[in-house]
């Protein structure tokens, strides 16, 4: 039985905990829209804050006076601010980010094109280094508990400590050196069947997961000390479900804010990644947008990332409460 | 320079101290060495693979590109630190905030970067790059400005926690200015955790900027750092791997060089927390451990519930629990009484098999007929899961925080009955109705911050009531709860006792709790059993330890106005080796004898008067400063010591200041001292 299902069932009233939840979903919903407001603000205003003329700087000093006006027009930038800022709400809302001023096309239908790829590498990257990391963290805090191990706890400080160091892109590079330069195992770059998706995956998920298994070891260090685990201990139930199913939740809990901030921070590293790999997706597009400055293009791809952090960090918080309800009650 | 010490004390620190020095050599001799020959043209080595000559090979002008490398440190150390002066700056303004402009703009500003900080530091970093340009500059600027909101959220916290100290108060209340108070008494009170969180901030800064030039936002040429280099270097992955990698390798050592450094910082600052146990000593314990004689299928009944032998528990450097006997009758109720350090919790543990390494458990426990082992096997854990129930001190930690009460009782049920969900679910609720929760259908979906006190302890006893137990050792039942609920609890442990016939150990330092609720009780002291006695024979206890504890017992008759009464000195610290009988060096009757041979239990001295023609006599004690009151419960029968004690001078009377209530027969003397 969820914790929705039991508030739903608290009847004609709103039982204690309904309520908290009714809480809970109001104040996140608002803090939401506050920070969706704020991203699409700040992207509205961004071609604003540009010194000088966006669409000259954009054109090129020898393009014709003439094409940088029908652009200015094009673009809407000769209205008054105020007009401009609700043409663009007006535009978001019926899907219309605007036209691409390079490539003349749609920006929504580019952004649509290369969001698959990039939210791919991303959730993938995201899955595997929950699935390595977090065994990995509550195995090592098991075995180091109390001083013990301290061969193990060493090795993982110092392995942990490294590759967390190592930013994406360069493990990016050395993994091509390894696995396509040196091996010829596997395709240096482009998104062409299964095999491709490996090394990009790889570059993404391991900083995190080094990240993320200290964390959880250190969590369930502490998790492990608790009280309850005592109490689950004395109910004598088998190791494993005293690991998995009494301590690693609440130290998970623990972890799932970083882990929120992971994703998020994975979002933000296919920029760099795809550009290591000829990634089609978003990174790369915005990278090439921002190096042609073509603005409306940059324009679009920073609101589909934003709202994708916005989604993470919302669904973080969801998932959190549900695991812990005390959360929901006590910020 | 005492900082400095500090850090270099640590291997860490000197090895990431040592790479910091390193990388800001090279920034600084790099360029004055070997700048002109990094930019010289060799066109006979056009894009040239690595030799002797070129380590790394060349670019395609045929300018070396090892030198290159080495060259760009200057440049990339330059404007990362640039980066990062501007983002802690920025940072330190907006955290500060809330102190410097008032509480108003204060929280509007740390709302602003609450929202900020939920963006990663790359997406507001390509944010800013679009608005400043491409470029060094304008990548300073992004890269600075990103940062900014992470250090502001920490600097916000670091001068909330330091704004209520009362030195800053005072200097606020003496009329001085937000920014005096700020400058002269908050930031040098958060210097450390700025520091390291700036020297983090600047390996971070350096990873990030070698990624924006990486991606052609950063260094335009013919500048070049880094990150440019690896650009450049990346396209001729195929033809010279090391054109890229070698740069790489820089960023990876410098960005290390500054995380290390942070964090060393931070380990000299703050107390280290890992303790080192010492695991040899364990090790060789397990290998030495006796191996109980194995578990015969016992065809007699046993008569007792739990029988323990010699009951040792070790720890690495101190022996705790020296040698515990007793055995437990089924219904029985036996309290286990001390100090704290006396063992008494650790007993409960080892008896519970809940002592873990390095934690140590010798001595023979039978529980039901087994033998229990530390390392007992699935027999072991059904028998001890259904039929012994264990309760904590602390009943709102012992709770698992993120699962329901109903989940945790039902639990025992399936794990060791083999119930399903809705059968264990039933059962759970119908215990939780047993210990009087009301509407326990409704509370047992509820989450343990949802229930009182009070009432956590009532499931905690409902779990143990989930199988059929034969034993419920309680450890410190009630310390942590209300005085009024603390009797509900224990009332509710007696109607359970007596419904259930369960065995009950009562752990608690509350002597006179233990005797209400006991038929007998151990007297801890030291790790060791000093007294083996009937509670309603306290009254005539003999050995001087629990004479003394009786005596400190205050009751309503005691004389508010004067010192409560404490036993002077105390307990030997289990790590100590000592001679003789543990309680000498605080025994008004101690000789020789104590202080060289330690006395064992032996059956205390037959009565030599006629008071068990008295039964449920009521006792009262007087000394020069309190009266003590004991009221045996009207249990039946007479105080007579049937137990056993470890004394040489058992039942011999105390000392002076002895006072003795003239009311009373001298036959139920108790001497009492302080």
């Amino acid at each position: 039985m969820s914790a929705l299902e039991n508030a739903a069932s608290g009847g004609d009233f709103l039982s204690a905990g309904a309520r908290h939840w009714v809480r809970f979903a109001l104040r996140r919903t608002g803090q939401l829209l506050v920070s969706l407001w704020v991203l699409i603000t700040a992207a509205f205003a961004m071609i604003h804050l540009i010194p000088g003329d966006p669409v000259r700087s954009s054109l090129g000093l020898t393009a014709s006076q003439e094409l940088v006006e029908t652009t200015r027009q094009n673009l809407g930038l000769n209205d008054p601010l105020p007009l401009q800022y609700w043409h663009f709400l007006q535009g978001l809302v019926t899907g219309d980010l605007g036209m691409s001023i390079t490539s003349r096309l749609p920006v929504a239908e580019i952004v649509a094109t290369r969001f698959a790829a990039t939210a791919q590498l991303a959730l993938s990257a995201f899955a595997l280094s929950v699935v390595v990391a977090v065994p990995i963290g509550v195995a090592v805090a098991v075995r180091t508990r109390q001083g013990r191990g301290r061969v193990l706890d060493l090795g993982f400080a110092g392995t942990s400590v490294v590759l967390g160091s190592i930013p994406d892109f360069l493990i990016g590079v050395i993994l091509v050196w390894i696995f396509s330069v040196s091996l010829h195992l596997l395709p240096v770059g482009g998104r062409t069947g299964l095999s491709s998706y490996i090394l990009p995956v790889l570059s993404l998920a391991v900083g995190p997961a080094a990240i993320l298994s200290r964390i959880v070891r250190v969590e369930m260090l502490s998790v492990l000390e608790a009280d309850y685990v005592r109490t689950a201990r004395a109910k004598r139930l088998s190791a494993t479900r005293i690991h998995l199913g009494h301590a690693l939740p609440n130290a998970v809990t623990a972890s799932l804010t970083l882990g929120g901030l992971m994703l998020s921070g994975m979002v933000a590293a296919t920029v760099l990644v795809e550009t290591v790999f000829a990634w089609p997706g978003l990174g790369s597009t915005i990278v090439q947008a921002i190096l042609v400055k073509d603005y409306p293009l940059v324009q679009g791809v920073v609101l589909v990332y934003g709202c994708g952090v916005l989604l993470v960090n919302t669904l973080v918080d969801v998932a959190m409460t549900i695991l812990d309800p005390r959360s929901a009650v006590i910020r | 320079m005492d900082s400095l010490k500090r850090v270099l004390r640590t291997p860490l620190g000197v090895g990431a101290l040592s790479m910091l020095g390193l990388v800001f050599l090279l920034a600084i001799f790099a360029p004055l060495l070997w700048g002109e020959a990094a930019s010289e043209t060799d066109t006979a080595h056009l894009l040239a693979p690595p030799s002797a000559e070129h380590w790394v090979g060349t670019d395609s002008l045929g300018r070396d590109l090892w030198l290159r490398t080495l060259v760009a440190t200057r440049l990339t150390v330059l404007l990362a630190l640039g980066a990062t002066a501007l983002g802690v700056l920025l940072g330190i303004l907006l955290g500060s905030a809330p102190a410097l402009l008032g509480r108003r703009i204060g929280r509007f500003v740390t709302a602003a970067v609450n929202i900020l900080v939920a963006f990663p530091g790359l997406l507001l970093c390509l944010f800013f790059a679009v608005i400043f340009g491409v470029g060094e500059v304008g990548a300073v600027f992004a890269i600075g400005l990103a940062g900014a909101p992470t250090f502001a959220r920490l600097c916000h916290t670091l001068v909330a926690g330091v704004q209520e100290r009362d030195f800053v108060t005072a200097s606020r209340i003496a009329g001085r200015s937000r920014a005096y108070v700020l400058f002269k008494h908050i930031l040098p009170n958060i210097a450390e955790p700025l520091v390291v969180q700036a020297t983090i901030g600047a390996g971070s800064c350096l990873l990030t900027f070698s990624g924006l030039s990486f991606l052609g936002l950063g260094v335009q040429s013919p500048a070049f750092d880094w990150g440019r280099l690896m650009n450049e270097g990346l396209n001729r992955i195929y033809l010279n791997p090391l054109a890229a990698l070698a740069p790489g390798l820089l960023v990876i050592t410098a960005g290390l060089a500054f995380n290390l450094t942070g964090e060393a910082i931070a380990r000299a600052f703050n107390v280290e927390t890992s303790g080192s146990w010492v695991t040899a000593t364990a090790a060789a314990r397990t290998a030495a451990r006796k191996v109980p004689a194995a578990f015969s299928a016992a065809n007699t009944v046993p008569r007792e519930v739990l029988r323990v032998t010699d009951l040792q528990v070790g720890f690495p450097g101190s022996n705790p629990v020296r040698g515990v006997s007793f055995d437990l009758r089924p219904g029985e109720a036996l309290g286990i009484v001390g100090e704290s350090g006396a063992g008494k919790s650790l007993t409960g543990l080892a008896i519970a098999q809940l002592i873990e390494p390095p934690g140590q458990v010798d001595g023979e426990i039978t529980f039901l007929g087994m033998p229990l082992r530390p390392d007992g096997g699935e027999d072991q854990r059904k028998l001890l899961g259904t039929s012994m129930a264990l309760i904590f001190q602390d009943p709102m930690s012992s709770f698992n925080p993120a699962r329901r009460i109903g989940e945790q009782l039902a639990e025992i049920s399936r794990v060791h009955q083999g119930m399903n969900r809705r059968a264990a679910w039933e059962r759970a609720v119908d215990r939780l109705r047993a210990v009087r929760i009301s509407d326990p259908q409704r509370r047992a979906g509820q989450h343990p911050f949802e229930f009182s006190g009070g009432m956590r302890q009532r499931a905690m006893i409902g779990m143990g009531l989930m199988a059929a137990p034969k034993l419920l050792i309680a450890d410190e039942p009630t310390t942590s709860l209300d005085v009024t609920v603390q009797q509900q609890v224990l009332d509710l442990i007696d109607s359970v006792r007596e419904e259930e016939q369960v065995a009950l150990i009562l752990i608690s330092h509350d002597l006179t709790l233990v005797a209400e609720r006991c038929e007998r009780i151990l007297v801890m002291y030291a790790g060791r059993v000093v007294e083996d006695i009937p509670a309603s024979a306290l009254a005539v206890a003999q050995h001087p330890y629990t004479r003394l504890l009786l005596a400190a017992v205050p009751t309503l008759a005691t004389d508010l106005d004067s010192p409560l009464a404490v036993i002077p000195g105390s307990q030997p610290d289990p790590s100590t080796q000592f001679s003789g009988c543990a309680f000498a060096p605080r025994c008004p009757l101690a000789d020789d004898i104590c202080r060289t041979r330690e006395p064992l239990l032996r059956n205390a001295i037959p009565p030599i008067d006629d008071t068990r023609k008295k039964p449920g006599l009521g006792i009262t004690l007087k000394t020069s400063r309190m009266r003590l009151e004991l009221n045996l419960g009207g249990k039946p029968g007479s105080p007579v010591h049937t137990g056993q004690v470890a004394c040489w001078h058992k039942g011999e009377p105390l000392p002076a200041p002895t006072l003795i209530d003239d009311d009373l027969p001298d036959e139920t003397l108790a001497g009492v001292g302080r």
